[in-house]
């Protein structure tokens, strides 16, 4: 008899025991582009950093069990709607990462609100994310149009590029971008001389191109994204536009963009970025352990996703809890961020990410020394003049 | 001068002249479909995907072999054709003696699946390509800076396109062709082996695919969409055309691709929906289209 129930209480403690190393269950979700026009600047390489964020943040050390999950949005709202409420709804998950095209986000971030999730934006662009349609779940990361206008559109009136022809894809991200980039380049003293809309997405740009060459403008904004920019930038090459004085200036430019197009064609261009893989000797390290994995270096969209879930992370482990979406962001909000890719990070009230933003130039090819060495830094921007101040409606540490 | 809607004629003249390098790439494909449509009765949605791979099998040739653009002019062609053999032999060629609808079905399906491919080994960002270096630079026309490489375009797409017309039209082997699609029972019988006149239709079809997909390699970014995103315009402009008519593909090509290119002057929003107007416009007044024979 006493036996057994000695038998009894030992398989109660190991019980407890199991239930005790069972510690915080974390589910995330990366819902991103994987197979259309931001597939590479975003897809599987968030999911890889992510990996990469559980792993360095040691989570299984911590006590946090931590599965990550991913899914296609196809760039469509109503796809990445679904998702969102299925796993919020079905699946237990209790932050969505990346969620590139801001339509997608912008659906996305009111699902999340809703189902008291998180949602840790790093693809997307809009200034919305965090102003008209701010949500006390919603954490933008990495970069928006605002900062982007910042960067590229406010060096490049400076340096003495005072008219501006827009091209502008025809839709809300593209107008967004040029409305933000136009407003910086009046302030600084500078002038519109013209826009074209044009239709999304678009193989042949020269009829556009040569309208703007045509408008005497100093600079040719390109109000675009992705396939729509390489191909302008490319065409605009061989129209001799670059060549005869006008400058181009690539609103939002990635560095897959870059690689696509190759140095020789796209050397001199400025563009806006908030992270390079050849940074510091941090961001060299954990650049390389990600294309070890990748096969190609991070983009500032992947990177971002790594950081976010690191200080998601962290602030899981500070509560105790993941449950609560509107606690965890309010965590996030307190803490102080010293993130090894981005370095001094300050979520705001409404949301918004605030660290330093960096003006590069595409290295000429003799510069250049191997096929990712392609950016010279030329400035640092600080978060606050990167980035739109807040909102007064949209802090969430005053409600 | 005069000026025309307030655009001044230079503008114009410029405009016109970009419509029809636009216009180029649209007639070497519509007439890559029209052959294939007039002779073996197959809508080939593969088009896209197969014009695709032979700008890719250009990037191919050059980075793992080092053959440069000239030779891969041939031989990317060449390699896409033999590609579309491959295609007919093995699957489209038991889809004859059914509904037109599966082949554009089986089409369909294989260009969804050549494109994925080429997406996971390459990715979407695309890769770059060089305009050789016996055609960069351009000339200063007076009313547009013209670059080499679209002044060759348009005379490389205008040999091509005549020549297809001038053998299928004019010579004994397009006779047998058409004779072949009228009646192949009966060309059969005459001793003429009309399953290999089929396969290398499809198959030089396919090629003049290939050899529009390495004549955008330098000007357009080689992404693994990029076949996806015309396919849907060729389609109208062989509808405009004329289903299956060698000529009428052709001239509507170029000639649609100087109307899409005034459409970018005069309302750019527009440029992207004009052709489908157009073709819903042809559809209305003479469904056959406009070079199109009333079935």
């Amino acid at each position: 008899m006493i036996r057994k129930l000695a038998l009894g209480t030992a398989l109660g403690a190991l019980a407890a025991g199991a239930a005790f190393a069972a510690g915080i269950d974390v589910k995330l979700g990366v819902l991103n582009d994987r197979s259309g026009v931001y597939a590479d600047l975003s897809g599987e390489g968030s999911v890889v950093a992510a990996r990469m964020a559980v792993e360095d943040f040691k989570a299984k050390d911590k006590g946090l069990n931590v599965e990550i999950i991913s899914a296609d949005h196809q760039n469509k709202p109503d796809i990445g709607s679904g998702i969102a409420r299925k796993w919020y709804d079905a699946e237990g998950v209790n932050a969505i990462l990346d969620v590139p095209t801001s339509s997608v986000a912008l659906a996305v971030a009111d699902i999340t609100a809703d189902a008291n999730g998180v949602l840790l934006d790093s693809g997307a662009g809009s200034t919305a994310l965090t102003r008209e349609q701010c949500r006390p779940t919603t954490i933008h990361w990495t970069y928006d149009t605002a900062a982007l206008a910042n960067g590229t559109g406010k060096a490049l009136t400076e340096a003495g590029g005072k008219k501006w022809f827009f091209l502008t894809a025809d839709y809300a991200f593209g107008h967004s971008l040029e409305e933000n980039t136009a407003k910086v380049v009046e302030a600084n003293g500078g002038e519109v001389v013209g826009t074209v809309d044009v239709p999304f997405p678009a193989q042949d740009f020269s009829s556009f191109l040569l309208q703007a060459q045509g408008s005497g403008a100093d600079v040719i904004g390109l109000a675009n994204a992705g396939g729509d920019t390489v191909n302008a930038i490319k065409q605009a090459s061989e129209f001799g536009i670059t060549q005869a004085g006008q400058k181009l200036a690539a609103l939002l430019f990635f560095i897959t963009d870059v690689h696509a197009l190759g140095v020789q064609t796209a050397q001199g261009l400025s563009l806006t970025s908030a992270f390079y893989w050849d940074q510091n000797d941090q961001t060299r390290e954990w650049s390389k352990r990600f294309m070890d994995k990748h096969g190609a270096e991070p983009t500032m969209v992947q990177a971002g996703v790594y950081s976010a879930t690191m200080a998601y992370l962290a602030a899981v482990e500070a509560l105790g809890s993941a449950d609560d979406g509107k606690a965890v962001v309010a965590k996030m909000k307190e803490m102080d961020i010293d993130d090894p890719l981005f370095g001094k990070v300050k979520v705001r009230g409404d949301g918004r990410a605030v660290h330093d933003m960096y003006l590069y130039e595409v290295k000429t090819p003799g510069d250049s020394t191997g096929e990712w060495d392609l950016y010279k830094q030329i400035s640092s921007i600080s978060g606050d003049d990167a980035f739109l101040p807040m909102l007064d409606e949209c802090d969430f540490t005053k409600k | 001068m005069f000026e025309l809607l307030g655009i001044p004629p230079q503008v114009l003249m410029g405009q016109l002249l970009l419509g029809l390098i636009n216009g180029s790439f649209y007639a070497v494909l519509s007439l890559g479909l029209a052959v294939i449509f007039g002779l073996l009765n197959v809508i080939n949605f593969a088009h896209g995907a197969l014009y695709m791979a032979g700008a890719f099998v250009a990037w191919m040739l050059l980075n793992y072999l080092g053959v440069g653009y000239w030779p891969a002019l041939i031989l990317a062609p060449l390699a896409v054709g033999i590609f579309g053999i491959v295609l007919e032999r093995t699957m489209l060629s038991r889809l004859y003696h059914l509904d037109h609808l599966y082949g554009l079905l089986l089409t369909f399906g294989l260009a969804l699946i050549i494109q994925g491919l080429f997406r996971n080994y390459y990715g979407i960002s695309g890769l770059p390509y060089r305009i050789p270096s016996a055609l960069a630079g351009g000339h200063n026309l007076g009313f547009m800076f013209l670059p080499n490489y679209r002044a060759w375009v348009i005379v490389a797409s205008i040999i091509v396109c005549f020549g297809t017309w001038f053998m299928i039209e004019k010579t004994r082997l397009g006779a047998y062709l058409r004779a072949a699609t009228e009646n192949s029972a009966l060309v059969n019988a005459f001793g003429v082996n009309v399953p290999l006149l089929l396969v290398l239709t499809y198959g030089f079809g396919t090629a003049l695919a290939g050899f529009a997909g390495v004549l955008a390699a330098p000007i357009y970014s080689v992404n693994p969409n990029m076949g996806a995103d015309l396919i849907i315009i060729v389609f109208a402009v062989v509808v405009i055309g004329g289903m299956g008519s060698i000529m009428g593909a052709i001239v509507t090509g170029y000639m649609l691709g100087i109307i899409e290119g005034l459409t970018r002057v005069f309302y750019p929003e527009g440029s992207s929906v004009v052709i489908f107007v157009i073709m819903a416009i042809v559809l209305l007044i003479k469904p056959e289209g406009l070079f199109g024979r009333a079935a």
